[in-house]
């Protein structure tokens, strides 16, 4: 399998050459890196050129990084400070701001090839523009009609050439868009039956946010890579 | 006479044929379907984004809560994803059980979607012989995990816990007599396999009985030949996998051509149609039934013979037992870490696909390092076969659009998530 994937990877790097650059793996899957100027060029030849024969696009996948690789509970000096129950939540950053930090939303795109049996990732950030823009593939895959638009309702990422962009999950006169990382897990409405006006009411939530586990990142060495490659040889 | 103008008519969320919360609204004229758009999301519950507010394990639950007649199967692709991060190592035994579990689920899947379809398009007799077989099967989910249906049976490196001896038994009540409870009580003398393998014994006979009543019958092929047609090139362009896939006769099957667990060891067959309709597609998932329980019979053979650990021994992933614990200061450690944070998983990402009774699915897990999945993306194989509903009721009756449903074995809690 993982020779075949070298093949693979070869030929990637032979007709695409700098325009994708390969993310490194800890599990033996193809993950690339482009950008989103070059998405349709090569997704187009990804698909059609007999090599790769893509032609099935499987799953497209919105990413907020806001808050990649932080955690809630400090893990290395906890003991000189005394282990602390309250956990301090991460500032709420609005989405009013002009520009995103240019690596804040990815959209995730896995291919899978029927006829050689092979799955590649391609993962292509859309840069400072609020709100964040990247070119469709639905003329490529049709089947990623209601991918991109589930990644629109979601993390409010526009897909330029979408022939139907309307929000799919959420309610119908939904605010926001509930899967960014500045979004409240409990959200910001709570709907109630209101006796007296005889209908559904929207007020702001009442029950307070609460974390039961913390979210920590803890230093393990037996991940690291150098250590692996001692015990493996 | 007026001419005939087209409208607009609303079907669902709340119609038996919807299989759940479907809303379809559909431009009609005359008859003839022009447009139907799916809204789908009445049963959205932000899974994923739960996922990633709790450590890893004990989002197991919430993937028996997806697609809610394949329970198992959900799990066995989230336990996966992890696996690969981790690189934990899992016991064969732990690969049969989960492989024969897998395919108990494809058989509790495929007979909730014939005895739905079938009551959808007028054979009522069907849901009745169905849901006969789905007891015994449910039986033996609860057998193994306590639970008839939400399992939350598969762990990260492994199973929960090794297969019973004894099966659970009916108790007496003032509701069944002597003869009655003896009867119901019967097949459950021996082990769970021992129930599990006089059930395979059973069941060809069963699906014969189920094509009698269905494979030549003039009514169901009168609504089901020729009805909802897609092309092979269109299966892909669209996404389509599984039953949807082989029915329109694309030979791919994720078990055959990227075998996980121990399915490169098993011997059994892929069913694929040619014309791609839905009478194809039920003769493709009545076939996978039978497959099925030749993969079931396979496996029990294998599990008698071979006794062994169902789970790593890792523990810093999986729990130590509880004897160990009374004596042991670190396995009292790694318990008590393991309930509390957790586990720590590498920085990395990783997609991990089964062969779900519906089709590919897909849990793709984005970890920057901490106890919990920093974006846990749920690739359900129902939501992309929905988004073809338009494609395939196009031109067909408004009868025909409740066949089409039914073929594309709907259920609303993957398509949501």
């Amino acid at each position: 399998m993982s020779e075949r994937y070298d093949t693979l990877a070869a030929q990637l790097h032979e007709r695409f050459g700098e325009q994708i650059r390969r993310v490194p793996s800890t599990c033996g899957e193809l993950t690339y890196e482009l950008d989103k100027d070059d998405l349709i060029e090569v997704a187009t030849a990804l698909r059609n050129e007999g090599a790769f024969g893509f032609e099935m696009l499987m799953d497209v996948c919105g990413v907020d990084y806001l808050n990649y690789g932080s955690d809630e509970w400090t893990t290395n000096t906890a003991t000189d400070t005394g282990f602390s129950r309250g956990v301090e939540r991460q500032p709420v950053i609005l989405d009013e701001a002009d520009e995103f930090e240019p690596n804040r939303f990815a959209v995730v795109y896995h291919l899978l090839s029927l006829q050689h049996n092979f799955r590649m990732r391609l993962r292509v950030f859309t840069g400072t523009s609020n709100p964040p823009i990247i070119k469709s593939v639905v003329d490529i895959w049709n089947g990623a009609n209601w991918f991109e638009r589930e990644a629109f309702d979601l993390f409010g990422i526009l897909f330029d050439g979408h022939p139907d962009l309307r929000r799919i999950l959420t309610d119908y006169g939904f605010i926001g868009h509930p899967f960014r990382k500045d979004f409240p897990l409990m959200g910001n409405v709570e709907v109630s039956y209101d006796a007296d006006e005889g209908r559904v009411v929207y007020k702001p939530v009442s029950i307070e946010p609460r974390t039961l586990v913390p979210r920590v990142i803890r230093d393990d060495n037996r991940y690291e890579a150098d250590l692996k490659d001692v015990t493996d040889g | 006479m007026a001419e005939i103008q087209s409208y607009t008519m609303n079907f669902g969320p709340q119609h038996p044929a919807a299989h759940g919360v479907l809303r379809l609204v559909l431009e009609i004229e005359g008859e003839t379907i022009q447009k139907a758009d799916p809204h789908v999301g009445l049963l959205h519950r932000a899974t994923e984004k739960l996922a990633e507010s709790k450590p890893f394990n004990q989002s197991i639950g919430y993937m028996d809560r997806l697609d809610y007649v394949s329970m198992m199967c959900n799990e066995h692709a989230y336990v996966m994803a992890i696996e690969k991060l981790l690189g934990v190592q899992v016991p064969e035994r732990a690969q049969y059980i989960r492989v024969m579990f897998d395919e108990i689920t494809r058989i509790l899947n495929h007979l909730m979607w014939l005895g739905a379809h079938g009551l959808d398009i007028g054979a009522m007799t069907m849901f009745l012989y169905c849901f006969r077989e789905r007891e015994d099967l449910m039986d033996s989910y609860e057998a193994v995990s306590g639970t008839r249906m939400h399992a939350t049976y598969y762990r990260p490196g492994g199973v929960y816990r090794d297969l019973p001896d004894v099966m659970p038994k009916y108790q007496e009540s003032k509701f069944r007599n002597k003869n009655e409870l003896d009867r119901m009580n019967s097949i459950r003398e021996g082990s769970l396999l021992d129930f599990i393998d006089a059930f395979c014994d059973r069941f060809p006979g069963c699906v014969d009985e189920y094509e009698t009543l269905l494979t030549d019958n003039r009514i169901w092929k009168q609504r089901t030949v020729n009805i909802g047609v897609v092309s092979p090139d269109r299966a892909m362009q669209l996404g389509f996998s599984g039953p949807m896939l082989r029915g329109s006769g694309v030979e791919w099957d994720l078990r055959k051509k990227q075998p996980y667990d121990v399915y490169d060891r098993i011997d059994f067959d892929i069913p694929v149609g040619v014309n791609g309709d839905c009478y194809d597609r039920y003769l493709v998932r009545v076939e996978e039934m039978r497959q099925s329980n030749r993969i079931i019979k396979q496996c029990i053979a294998w599990l008698r013979e071979n006794p062994g650990p169902v789970i790593a021994e890792d523990h810093k992933v999986t729990p130590p037992s509880r004897v160990e614990m009374k004596d042991d200061m670190e396995s009292l450690i790694h318990h008590f870490k393991l309930f509390t944070e957790g586990y720590c998983v590498p920085e990395g990402e990783a997609y991990a696909a089964v062969e779900h009774p519906k089709g590919e699915f897909g849990i793709y897990i984005l970890s920057d390092g901490a106890n919990k999945p920093y974006r846990l993306k749920i690739r359900a194989p129902g939501f992309a076969h929905l988004s073809a509903m338009s494609e395939m009721v196009e031109g067909h009756m408004l009868a025909d659009v409740v066949a089409v449903i039914g073929t594309q074995d709907i259920v609303f809690g993957e398509v949501d998530r």
